[in-house]
């Protein structure tokens, strides 16, 4: 150490290694980085977007897989194609991921266009600033977009985003199956919906398959117990007051304990997570499943063989309750949109109507992609299952976001919470209810 | 200690440049336990002040309210149950397993170093993968069922994750075997450090194989014992990975942990200001149980250490 020569030889040695380690510590995060860098230069350009002025869009989907992932791909590339100075940046990042990663975004290094599920995390991103107010700049050809799912993006009248996607929940079932306990046709009330479980059972099959570990599956459930039970108005008090403490409430988690009581689930399910629940549908070892729209394609890819179950798989509604307020064609639904965030520069929304384009959403549609919303695209969907849930959709008299995505903070995680404890059996209604009350004044 | 100072004064002034090569070796390291320690743990103390969900500014101070709220609820107690659970079966059950297995293959046997490297494997294994793999094999009717039924034990067989009884018991086997190897090799150093003399003098002199255990390797192996010690407690006090990847701190909040009840209130139910004052409270614990564990338990091995290098 006494050699000065020597310890400078060392200092450059330890400079070396502090550089390359830094270096490779923001190669690592480049995905992260990277993209808010570019959100700057998009904003700074967005003023003086005269002529050829070179603009950067910056759009995070959560798109992993394909077909999803290069169809977003290319449309890009075809509005790329078309408007030589504007280029797409995309950031693909995987679901629950994506959440963590947004949260953990400062504001001014947000995305230019991101996912959103519309809802209350979307109100939430709104009241902090964090959104642009794009009612005015869609208002031309907001009308080629179904109504009902532009509202999801709408939060006190202004329009943050634009839905690609809307289904609605219902039950995805084993045909082969239900003709083996001898149910000739899916149960239109919840008492028939009942008698057929034992029968199920008896036919040696899980009649109905939850995931105890991701909790919103059964989450849905109860959800709709509660619509079927209260009805549509009810439930929207419920949601603006914060008082749980309903008739209609307890009544869902009556008929959740009567549920359990005919021990319908499959076996493993209070550790079971989604992909698991799929797979014993997929793998025909459950007989159903209450799920949105993309219920196919993940049964199909967590099942051996990636076969799924086919044309065996049928849909139908979710029963209706005898003595409920809630009608048979109330549903539950939901899907994926974009929003827009403050900086985004106008050829960001710009880029948004050429992404609702027939063309565009046909092709989403016939990918299976998503059950687009564009107005006129309904034809393109062939999957006689898929049309089934988008003739609910069309029908729906109410149609209720996904109370988890409705809602946000304390309150969404409760919906979780709250009822997969009624599901384990470790709850009671009325406990369930005040949980819900309690979330809703945190 | 007064010694070892005494002696680098008296030999500071006599190169000035020395303490600029100090600091020219210490910069780095200290700007980046400044960076990525010391700042963002003032950054969580003060957003535990705030109601506040991660998005737009602080706006809603509200003092110690959520350390109020974390101390009355009731996750929270379960989470620190379940940690001091871990704890305790750790220092029961999986520190004394591995020293045992230590002492074996400490002794001379064909296929020793096979053993060892067999033993040691599992702590490799990242905690992701360790949580996935076991999940698999805990499924209903997969390997551990089967192979239990295999041999005619098929009345044992448990829902081994969704058993709010036993997750945690689950969990716990599946810590230790993933960390006892850890332990196993440390220990293992350590018996190797005692000379081989010593131990033959005890029985030499007339100890049993027990007593000369008792008196004479114990001992002997106690800095290292205690060093293993202090880890498995600092590694059952931030419990994280593992749990979340295969229960998510399920069923209900069964094996919620300290660590996981932070990440759920701050990043699921998107109350940063609480899930802070979490991270706070487990930061204190894991100092409070570090500080008195060096100045009570290890303070006699640091001692030890600086005297031996004086000497």
């Amino acid at each position: 150490m006494s050699n000065p020569r020597r310890t400078l030889g060392l200092l450059g040695v330890l400079a070396l290694t502090i550089s390359a380690c830094s270096s490779g510590g923001s190669a690592s995060s480049a995905p992260a980085s990277a993209a808010p860098s570019a959100a700057p230069s998009a904003a700074a350009s967005a003023p003086a977007s005269a002529a050829a002025e070179p603009v950067t869009i910056d759009w995070w989907h959560i798109a992993t897989g394909d077909p999803g992932k290069a169809d977003f791909a290319a449309i890009a590339k075809a509005y790329e194609a078309a408007h030589p100075n504007v280029k797409i940046k995309i950031t693909v990042t995987e679901n629950e991921a994506f959440k963590t990663k947004l949260s953990a975004t400062p504001a001014d290094a947000y995305p230019d266009l991101f996912q959103s599920w519309g809802g209350g995390t979307m109100a939430a991103q709104a009241d902090a600033g964090l959104l642009q107010d794009i009612t005015a700049a869609v208002a031309p050809w907001k009308d080629t977009v179904n109504a009902g799912a532009m509202s999801i993006y709408q939060y006190k009248g202004v329009q943050y985003g634009i839905p690609w996607d809307m289904g609605m929940i219902g039950f995805w079932y084993n045909k082969d199956l239900f003709t083996k306990a001898g149910i000739t046709s899916p149960p239109k009330t919840w008492d028939e919906y009942l008698a057929a479980l034992p029968k199920l059972k008896a036919a040696g099959v899980a009649p109905l398959a939850i995931a105890g570990k991701d909790k919103w599956p059964s989450m849905h459930l109860w959800s709709y117990l509660l619509l079927r039970n209260g009805g549509g108005d009810a439930l929207s008090q419920m949601i603006q007051t914060g008082d749980w403490n309903t008739d209609a409430c307890t009544k869902a988690g009556q008929a959740v304990l009567a549920l359990n009581a005919l021990d319908p689930y499959q076996k493993g399910y209070a550790s079971a997570d989604y992909n698991s629940e799929a797979a014993s549908v997929g793998n025909g070892k459950a007989a159903m499943e209450l799920m949105g729209q993309w219920a196919p394609s993940v049964q199909k890819d967590q099942s051996i063989g990636k076969k799924g179950l086919g044309d065996k798989l049928g849909w139908f509604a979710f029963p209706t309750v005898t003595g409920g307020a809630g009608a048979a064609t109330d549903g539950i639904g939901g899907g994926n949109g974009i929003a827009v965030s403050k900086n985004a520069p106008p050829e960001a929304i710009d880029f948004l109507q050429f992404f609702m384009s027939k063309e565009n959403q046909n092709k989403l549609n016939t990918d299976g992609v998503g059950l687009s919303t564009t107005v006129g695209t309904e034809t393109t969907v062939t999957d006689p299952n898929l049309q089934q849930v988008l003739a609910g959709r069309g029908a729906a008299t109410f149609m209720q976001l996904y109370l988890d995505q409705a809602t946000s903070g304390p309150l969404a995680a409760a919906f979780n919470d709250a009822t997969v404890a009624l599901f384990l059996g470790k709850s009671t209604p009325e406990k369930a209810c005040q949980a819900l009350t309690d979330a809703a004044k945190k | 200690m007064f010694r070892s100072q005494g002696r680098e004064s008296s030999s500071g002034p006599r190169l000035p440049g020395k303490w600029l090569t100090i600091s020219l070796f210490l910069a780095p390291a200290l700007v980046v336990y400044l960076v990525f320690v010391i700042i963002p743990i003032i950054q969580a103390a003060h957003f535990s002040l705030y109601k506040w969900n991660g998005l737009g500014p602080l706006e809603d101070f509200i003092g110690l309210a959520n350390y109020q709220v974390a101390l009355a609820s009731e996750v929270f107690w379960q989470a620190v149950g379940n940690n001091v659970l871990v704890i305790v079966l750790s220092l029961l059950l999986q520190i004394p397993f591995s020293l045992g297995l230590a002492i074996l293959l400490n002794r001379r046997f064909p296929g020793r170093a096979i053993f060892r490297l067999l033993f040691f494997v599992p702590y490799v294994l990242s905690e992701a993968i360790t949580g996935i793999v076991f999940s698999l094999l805990l499924q209903p009717d997969a390997l551990v069922d089967s192979g239990l039924k295999g041999i005619g034990l098929e009345g044992l067989i448990q829902d081994w994750l969704g058993n709010t009884d036993i997750v945690m018991l689950t969990l716990f086997v599946i810590i230790s075997w993933k960390y006892f190897g850890f332990h196993m090799i440390l220990l293992l150093a350590g018996l190797q450090g005692i000379p081989r003399e010593i131990e033959e003098a005890a029985l030499i002199d007339g100890a049993g194989r027990r007593q000369a255990f008792r008196y004479v390797t114990l001992p002997l192996i106690g800095p290292t014992l205690r060093v293993s010690v202090f880890l498995s407690v600092i590694g059952a006090l931030q419990l994280f990975d593992l749990v979340w990847v295969m229960t998510g701190g399920g069923p209900l909040t069964a094996t919620t942990t300290m660590a996981v009840n932070m990440f759920k209130s701050g990043f699921e139910e998107q109350q940063m200001g609480y899930g802070s004052a979490l991270a706070v409270l487990l930061f204190l614990c894991a100092l409070v149980v570090a500080l008195l564990y060096q100045r009570f338990v290890l303070r006699r091995d640091i001692d030890g250490a600086v005297t031996a290098y004086n000497g």
